[in-house]
């Protein structure tokens, strides 16, 4: 066992992992922040997705070893600090960007991963930069709008299929 | 996973030095490697993460070539050579997808030499020079054969130096739910002549299309490849595609390299 320690969601943490431990086992079973999710656990479909060191990964594809030291921020760590949800997830939530949810913490990490990088996205670049993140109630229109309008362009011409 | 144990060493010596255990292996960003593992595939005593070692990150210039470090992320080339290298910028820019291409390295990609990856094309059709820890080894020596290359047991990718050539591009044909090259062709303009590197095409891993480099390097065009083609015998054949197909894809996709080179 090795001891790792990090920044999650702005405080310390730490524990004693194996070699193997992922950092989404990590954060789940360690920290019990269990907000970011495993689906397809071959770094395929995205639910796993957080920030190290402000950059999307999928937590199901590294080494919680590897997160030593590392600044960590999960889908625990988006609300705003009186606990309303942040501009993204009041967007999922205005223009029904989830059904069953699975998908979203995923789909929220790599849309402020996206937005910090690209603040005014068109359309097609926000479905190249989900190309990571799958969802299968949704279709992804509704995903695609309300990052959009989080980026806080006018989506009214973006009608729902 | 099968247990392991887990260093990150700070420079490549100590990093050579901890792969002399048995059966110790070097992680990259471990997009493949750590998937590997979960499938049982391989059961390393130690893995050896090179992503601490600094000297082993960032790009610079250097006699009109790009040095990469072998630790860079896919990420960081296509953000770092897009106004020196763009084909080069555009390749590392479409490779899996985003998550992935923040913790993907050059190295690891080139140290694995999958047959379907992107890189392999980007440094034979570049006739890239890979530098490890011990020597320097050319591209048309370094890649021999799916998963295989010339690197000894233990030794690791520290960086790759690309020339720059005067014109490039890199066409994918991507085989729909990996994202990995069902085709890709890679073709690069330099004074001296013309290179055209394919992968995801042969069974032997990325290769030179000769007959298509002679043709361009006296014709710059995608007129100069009609009728020349490469045989169907030797190509992957699987459900994503048959080893004809292939073989017609690496006409279509080189021509549209060349188009979109220029």
């Amino acid at each position: 066992m090795t001891k790792v320690t990090m920044t999650v969601n702005g405080k310390p943490a730490s524990g004693d992992v194996e070699g193997r431990t992922l950092l989404v086992q990590f954060l789940r079973e360690n920290l019990r922040l269990t907000g970011t999710h495993v689906g397809c656990d071959t770094s395929q479909c995205g639910a796993c997705v957080v920030h190290v060191d402000g950059k999307a990964v999928k937590s199901c594809t590294m080494l919680a070893a590897e997160a030593d030291g590392a600044e960590v921020t999960t889908i625990e760590g988006m609300a705003n600090a009186d606990g309303s949800l942040n501009t993204i997830q009041q967007a999922f939530q205005d223009h029904h960007g989830l059904q069953c949810g699975f998908c979203t913490p995923g789909m929220v990490m790599s849309a402020s991963a996206l937005l910090a990088d690209n603040p005014r996205p068109t359309e097609a670049e926000v479905r190249d930069y989900l190309e990571g993140n799958i969802c299968r109630c949704t279709g992804y229109h509704n995903i695609v709008k309300a990052i959009m309008a989080a980026s806080g362009q006018d989506v009214g011409a973006i009608a729902a299929e | 996973m099968y247990a392991f144990d887990f260093e990150k060493p700070g420079s490549i010596a100590d990093a050579v030095a901890a792969l002399k255990d048995e059966d110790a292996q070097a992680l990259g960003g471990g997009q493949t490697l750590i998937p590997t593992l979960k499938q049982r595939l391989a059961m390393p005593s130690k893995l050896v993460s090179l992503t601490g070692i600094a000297e082993m990150q960032g790009i610079s210039k250097a006699g009109g070539e790009i040095v990469i470090g072998g630790a860079t992320p896919h990420a960081a080339v296509a953000d770092g050579v897009a106004g020196d290298y763009p084909a080069l910028a555009e390749l590392a820019a479409h490779i899996g997808d985003p998550a992935v291409r923040n913790r993907g390295t050059i190295g690891g990609s080139l140290a694995n030499n999958d047959p379907a990856a992107c890189y392999p094309a980007a440094a034979l059709g570049s006739g890239a020079t890979i530098v490890t820890d011990r020597r320097e080894i050319v591209a048309d020596d370094y890649f021999q054969g799916m998963f295989t290359t010339a690197l000894d047991e233990g030794e690791i990718v520290t960086g790759v130096r690309f020339p720059v050539p005067e014109k490039a591009s890199y066409m994918k044909f991507e085989q729909p739910a990996s994202r990995f090259a069902l085709v890709g062709v890679f073709v690069a303009k330099y004074a001296d002549g013309v290179r055209v590197a394919v992968t995801g095409a042969s069974e032997e891993g990325v290769f030179r299309w000769s007959e298509a480099e002679a043709a361009l390097s006296s014709d710059f065009s995608p007129a100069a490849l009609d009728g020349l083609s490469v045989p169907a015998d030797g190509m992957i054949s699987d459900l994503h595609g048959s080893g004809a197909y292939r073989a017609h894809l690496v006409a279509v996709m080189a021509k549209r390299a060349v188009a979109a080179a220029g």
